[in-house]
């Protein structure tokens, strides 16, 4: 009997592996085999397209460089729509976070430029985060006080967001002629790779990177070992069952988008703090959705957002490596399919998970 | 006052309104079905480019026209056939079919046309001379166009079939409470499918305007517009009339934005009204705005 239930058991663990593994494979084998008849289409050639698409970016360190820069943002973004999604919301509403925060960055980093790094470095940081917090936290409020859909506010606060940064940097913050405030104190601006691995020179990737990877360890910790992130993740599965058991169900969702909101604010860091140095009009375009497709590829775990977070940055700046024989938006269109197969592929496999189940006797 | 002006301006109004009426009526259509349409935005920009490349090729603006709105419905085919037979989330699906039409698009556009910009000029749609309505000044040119008509006639017939005919009420069932329309013998799927295709149809007739409208392709020429559409079809509270009206809302916005640019007012408070209305109206601050009650939750039959 024991050994019964320990053949189950191991069962289950082969199938919940199989399917956070196996589903995510299969998306990316089918964009990629869909990518090649596109390629085919114009005439070029497949194998040799991704051949120079996997040289570029993992054949040197200068591709892998621009890799892990392109992979930092992905990192923050894909964090916070994972959080979200684990406490049961879902929060399209990165992209606008991330603006709103990305300017308190670069608002704190010129303003209070009279104060010594080990100060305004911190200060920037935070506010960043509480820049992403707040704006993440109005649809949080929304929903629990009005029941207001999530989705839908998440989605009009970004255009909402777009338009005030717009506002600040064409008409309040801004060097004439330009579309960029001023540039922050030189001592909030944080250090390149390049500056201790010369091996990574000329790519912009910053100790940023360092920063999302001790944030993603840091998710990790707050949802399977905290409290707080229990109940989060209680409310996700059960909202009802959850609030029976004690939970506030408002004060829940509330807290989940502020965090949400807070980690998408972190993308300034990257963007202002270690590479431009100033906040810039319409930088984003789209990290905030890419954080959607990385959080649902990465199946909402710290772990494998990262992951995920390499292979769209991968992608990302593949499209420039490859853009001299086929249009880089053709990395576009394995995103959107990688996507695509991933969200269908996850209802077919937990179907035939579940009638292979019912297949077998007991 | 000077009329003329008057005129000019709701003469803008009417025009910038169009394609959110149609997206929008498209995706009423669509989640009164009970499918989230988030979709919207990639089929305006599909029917958009579908439509210059048949007319580009044909010399028939009216070609582009249908193929815009079969290019529409192909779009809106993926979304069904992710979103009903795969059960998949509806949102996300939304979202990666706009970020797969962004990217095809520009693809194509690069591949056929050389220019990661735009497309070459194509031919417009002829002019029609309407009796007594062609006579008014500066609104005659609303009139003349036929997209504009067709719109005007989309958006009653709309109203009436989806709240007078037997497909609209089998549509707001399976929206509603797909487990009673099928033991009542409603196919929820197809009637489903139906919805989500009739907005693929309807914003892709939306994207055919932008590129009559432009006689070109620009890149990202939907540049939003999808979403303003969810927007409108959200304060029109789901229903076609009030769609209509809450585009035409948005459309005055817009022109006043335009009228006041190169002046030194801050547009970008202008640019802001659909969302912040929107966002007012889902908070019941004015009427509550409630979506079907099914909207975006696949139907499970039950097995026996």
């Amino acid at each position: 009997m024991s050994s019964a239930s320990e053949q189950s058991r191991r069962f289950q663990a082969a199938r919940k592996l199989a399917g956070v593994i196996g589903v995510p494979a299969v998306a990316i084998a089918a964009a990629f085999a869909a990518g090649a008849v596109f390629i085919l289409a114009i005439g070029e050639s497949p194998v040799s397209v991704y051949g120079r698409l996997f040289s570029g970016t993992f054949g040197n360190f200068y591709g892998l460089g621009q890799v892990l820069f392109k992979a930092t943002p992905l990192i923050f973004t894909g964090l916070s729509v994972a959080l979200a999604f684990k406490a049961g919301l879902f929060n399209i509403g990165a992209e606008g976070q991330l603006y709103i925060g990305t300017f308190a960055v670069a608002w704190v980093g010129f303003t209070l430029s009279g104060l010594p790094g080990v100060l305004l470095v911190p200060l920037c940081v935070l506010a960043g985060a509480a820049g992403g917090a707040l704006w993440g936290a109005v649809p949080g409020y929304l929903k629990s006080r009005f029941g207001a859909h999530e989705v839908i506010n998440t989605i009009m606060l970004n255009f909402v967001a777009i338009a005030l940064t717009g506002y600040f940097v064409t008409h309040v913050y801004f060097v004439p002629e330009t579309v960029h405030t001023q540039r922050i104190a030189a001592q909030a601006q944080i250090p390149r790779l390049e500056q201790f691995w010369p091996v990574f020179k000329g790519s912009p990737v910053n100790v940023s990177l360092f920063l999302a990877l001790g944030i993603a360890v840091a998710v990790y910790f707050f949802l399977w070992r905290t409290r707080f992130g229990f109940e989060l993740r209680a409310l996700g599965l059960n909202p009802a069952a959850a609030e029976y058991g004690g939970i506030s169900v408002g004060a829940g969702t509330v807290l989940a988008m502020t965090l949400s909101g807070a980690l998408a604010g972190l993308v300034g860091v990257d963007f202002v703090m270690g590479y431009k140095y100033y906040y810039e009009g319409g930088f984003s375009s789209g990290l905030g959705f890419m954080g959607i497709a990385v959080a649902l590829l990465g199946r909402n775990h710290p772990l494998g957002v990262v992951l995920a977070a390499f292979l769209f940055g991968a992608l990302s700046y593949g499209g420039l490596v490859i853009n001299a024989v086929v249009p880089k938006e053709l990395v576009e269109i394995l995103q959107g399919i990688v996507i695509l197969v991933v969200i269908a592929g996850t209802n077919v496999f937990g179907q035939l998970a579940a009638s292979f189940k019912r297949g077998r006797p007991g | 006052m000077d009329w003329m002006i008057v005129l000019a301006f709701i003469s803008q109004m009417v025009r910038i309104s169009v394609p959110y009426t149609l997206a929008a009526i498209g995706g009423t259509f669509s989640e009164r079905g009970g499918v989230v349409n988030i979709a919207l935005e990639g089929i305006l920009l599909n029917g958009a480019f579908t439509c210059v490349l048949a007319t580009h090729y044909t010399g028939n603006p009216w070609v582009g026209v249908l193929a815009a709105v079969a290019g529409g419905v192909a779009t809106a085919s993926v979304h069904a056939v992710v979103s009903i037979t795969f059960k998949a989330e509806q949102i996300v699906s939304g979202l990666a079919i706009n970020l797969l039409a962004m990217g095809a698009t520009r693809f194509f556009l690069r591949i056929i046309f050389g220019s990661s910009s735009n497309s070459e000029r194509i031919a417009g749609l002829p002019e029609w001379d309407v009796p007594v309505l062609g006579d008014i000044p500066v609104l005659s040119t609303i009139f003349s166009s036929p997209l504009i008509l067709a719109t005007i006639v989309i958006i009653f017939a709309s109203q009436f079939v989806l709240f007078k005919t037997s497909f609209g009420l089998r549509l707001r069932s399976v929206g509603e409470h797909p487990e009673a329309a099928d033991s009542l013998g409603v196919n929820v799927s197809r009637v489903r499918y139906a919805g989500v295709l009739l907005s693929g149809a309807l914003a892709g007739l939306g994207g055919a305007w932008l590129a009559m409208d432009q006689h070109s392709f620009t890149d990202g020429m939907s540049s939003g517009r999808g979403y303003i559409a969810l927007a409108a079809m959200i304060v029109g509270k789901w229903n076609p009339l009030g769609a209509a009206g809450a585009c035409l809302m948005f459309g005055a916005a817009e022109s006043l934005q335009m009228q006041l640019q190169g002046q030194d007012v801050p547009t970008q408070f202008i640019q802001m009204i659909p969302y912040v209305a929107t966002v007012v109206v889902l908070a019941g601050f004015i009427g509550r705005s409630i979506p079907p009650a099914a909207d975006g939750v696949p139907y499970e039959k039950e097995r026996q």
